[in-house]
């Protein structure tokens, strides 16, 4: 498992993200084994897992801190530092690596400059080679946000990005 | 609807196929419970809960032959039977929909097309065994599949295939929906278990097994999507229709997503004993660009490459193993030419050592040495040595290791090894790639094609290329970080990669 990398973005949940987690967790708490719901209903509501949200948690569901996070960490997709306002996430699935996925996450790293699991600078894109989304017959296939794009090369990254640049 | 169909019957990719577990997939609206009904659904259901004992339901899963489609390959209609023979008031039916294996997706299109298939199945297995509340722990990537189950559940609510009393008997059963948060691990029956219960996702030692002491320490019965789906066809049309397919151990039928270098993709079931030949060749239709075929990869991270000269062996349980791959979930990528099976070793390795939920020490610290290995021989720096001590390396992981992600994580690189040693000793002692993928072993050359339109050096992202307008360009092979952009936007094919 690779080094655990802390946000140095300042937590700025607001009140009724609170109280909108804490009446989630009121019917999690009560499910057996609900840990886990219980996060991804938070990570719903904040996009990720900062300490101060796994803290409420930890508290609400009576569960050590160290619980939480010990689940927080295991599972891929929970995530403790925020995302980009676009997600792209480049699909690393078998039939997407055998066609070039690699080269298309490489590229993406180069033109965004950052690397595989971070965010920009100014918070816009956030990259992610990702587990297999399971749809093989588009190979290879990148995701931002909710948009999908399939059967793309390398040399169509620089389009794909400028869909988003704009706003 | 019955014309479209007839018509994509006789189509070369649809008329060796023979669909059973997708029988429903594309035809009905998965959202409406009354197609699904109108196609013989939830019959097998009201047969099973007013003219069948819970018993006669485990034996004519048992005599059909029907073998986990998960990967494992486990007899379902033993599993059961264990389960049936616990005496505990409370018993668990688990769905394995953590359709983890990367390049696999049936289970997907099953939750998608046909979610009542899989609710009927399951209600069928709580009769079974005894059990009144059932989960499906579903992947988190799978939003529409999530969101079609739960309509699904709710419409079967509504008109008492789920609930109190179903049909008028006694059977109660319930079902809830687990969402995975992405751990490859959580395939293997005892670290889903250990998911649902709110935990991390590590697996348990066996035995006891799950039907026995599974899901919050209760017997439980734990299929995958696809077996649950031959489930309800099995109960309406006898035992003996499903052992009228397949080959001597594996009945029936298997879904396989084939993808990756071949003209036809998608979702192809097919009778157990086919061959590869016939799945790639003919409803595949062969290799896109004239390139050559080189492998076929089954069972993801936890199978192998079969090479060209196996293409005719039927598909089933025991013959894949024989071949040193597995069925696994049934994703099935095919290679060609231009594929290095050295690095494919490695992609799966890299995926394994991710994954490794790190419980036992084989797995966690075996997996990062292997790859370790891997990267050594793909950066040209390996010795001979190091691919007889990569192998016995294999060889620890597999004997020593807690569950079957570590059990068969060396698969890969033992199949590879067996039938693409020449590639791996081509890394090595020539130190080439021969499919020209391992970016340490390549390098860039311009060739006297080159009419100096400095369209590359423009476009070089670390001005690895020099050269003056018209004249013949030159590449520094130590500055450059062989990306391929120069290769790819030069128009005059100057550049070769070697």
């Amino acid at each position: 498992m690779a080094k655990i990398k802390l946000t140095k973005v300042p937590f700025n949940g607001t009140a009724s993200q609170e109280a909108e987690l804490r009446k989630k967790l009121a019917v999690t708490k009560n499910m057996s084994g609900g840990l886990m719901p219980s996060l991804q209903q938070a990570q719903e509501i904040y996009g990720y897992l900062p300490i101060e949200v796994q803290t409420i948690i930890a508290d609400e569901l009576n569960v050590s801190l160290e619980e939480v996070f010990g689940i927080a960490t295991f599972y891929s997709q929970f995530t403790l530092n925020p995302q980009g306002k676009y997600q792209i996430a480049v699909c690393i699935g078998t039939a997407c690596y055998v066609k070039g996925a690699g080269d298309i996450l490489d590229r993406l790293a180069e033109l965004l400059k950052i690397k595989s699991g971070d965010c920009t600078e100014d918070g816009k894109f956030s990259l992610l080679g990702t587990r297999c989304i399971g749809c093989c017959g588009l190979a290879p296939v990148l995701t931002v946000n909710a948009d999908v794009y399939g059967k793309v090369g390398k040399a169509d990254m620089e389009r794909v990005l400028s869909n988003y640049k704009k706003d | 609807m019955a014309e479209i169909n007839k018509c994509l019957d006789k189509t070369d990719f649809m008329k060796k196929q023979y669909r059973v577990a997708l029988q429903n997939s594309g035809v009905i609206n998965p959202e409406n419970i009354d197609e699904y009904i109108a196609y013989d659904g939830y019959q097998a259901l009201a047969k099973a809960l007013t003219e069948l004992t819970p018993q006669q339901v485990v034996d004519t899963i048992k005599d059909s032959g029907l073998r986990g489609r998960g990967g494992g390959g486990f007899p379902t209609g033993t599993k059961w039977q264990f389960a049936l023979n616990q005496k505990n008031d409370t018993k668990f039916v688990c769905c394995n929909a953590d359709e983890g294996d990367p390049g696999a997706f049936m289970d997907r299109s099953i939750l998608e097309g046909d979610p009542h298939c899989l609710i009927e199945a399951m209600t069928i297995a709580g009769y079974a065994i005894g059990a009144k509340q059932g989960y499906v722990y579903i992947r988190a990537e799978y939003p529409v599949a999530v969101k079609r189950l739960q309509i699904a559940i709710t419409q079967a609510k509504k008109y008492g295939f789920l609930g109190k009393n179903i049909f008028g008997s006694k059977h109660c059963f319930d079902l809830e929906i687990r969402l995975g948060s992405g751990a490859f691990v959580c395939g293997e029956e005892t670290a889903l278990m250990t998911s649902i219960e709110g935990n991390r996702g590590e697996p348990r030692v066996r035995p006891p097994f799950p039907a026995v002491k599974g899901l919050f320490g209760k017997p439980t019965v734990l299929n995958n999507v696809e077996t649950f789906a031959n489930i309800p066809p099995i109960l309406l049309k006898g035992a003996k229709w499903l052992q009228g397919m397949g080959t001597e151990k594996s009945k029936g039928t298997k879904v396989f997503a084939l993808g990756g270098k071949i003209n036809n993709t998608g979702l192809v079931e097919i009778a157990m004993g086919t061959t590869l030949r016939t799945v790639i060749d003919e409803i595949g239709g062969g290799i896109p660009d004239g390139k050559k075929f080189k492998a076929a990869q089954t069972g993801g991270p936890s199978g192998g490459c079969i090479p060209a000269q196996h293409l005719d062996v039927p598909i089933d349980y025991d013959n894949l193993i024989a071949l040193g791959s597995m069925m696994g979930s049934g994703g099935l990528i095919v290679m060609d030419e231009d594929n290095c099976m050295v690095d494919i070793a490695k992609f799966f390795l890299d995926f394994t050592k991710e994954e490794s939920c790190g419980k036992c020490t084989p797995c966690r610290v075996g997996t990062t040495r292997l790859l370790e290995y891997l990267e050594k021989i793909t950066e040209g720096k390996a010795t001979m040595k190091d691919l007889d001590d990569m192998e016995a390396l294999c060889e620890y992981i597999k004997d020593a290791s807690l569950c079957g992600l570590g059990q068969t994580a060396p698969n890969p690189v033992l199949s590879t090894l067996k039938y693409f040693r020449e590639e791996y000793e081509a890394h090595v002692k020539d130190n080439t790639c021969p499919a020209g993928i391992c970016k340490s072993l390549l390098s860039y050359v311009v060739n006297d094609k080159c009419i100096g339109c400095t369209l590359c050096k423009r476009k070089c992202p670390v001005d690895a290329i020099t050269g003056a307008v018209k004249e013949k360009h030159f590449i520094d092979m130590q500055k450059c970080i062989k990306c391929g952009v120069c290769m790819d936007i030069c128009k005059f094919k100057a550049i070769d990669k070697k």
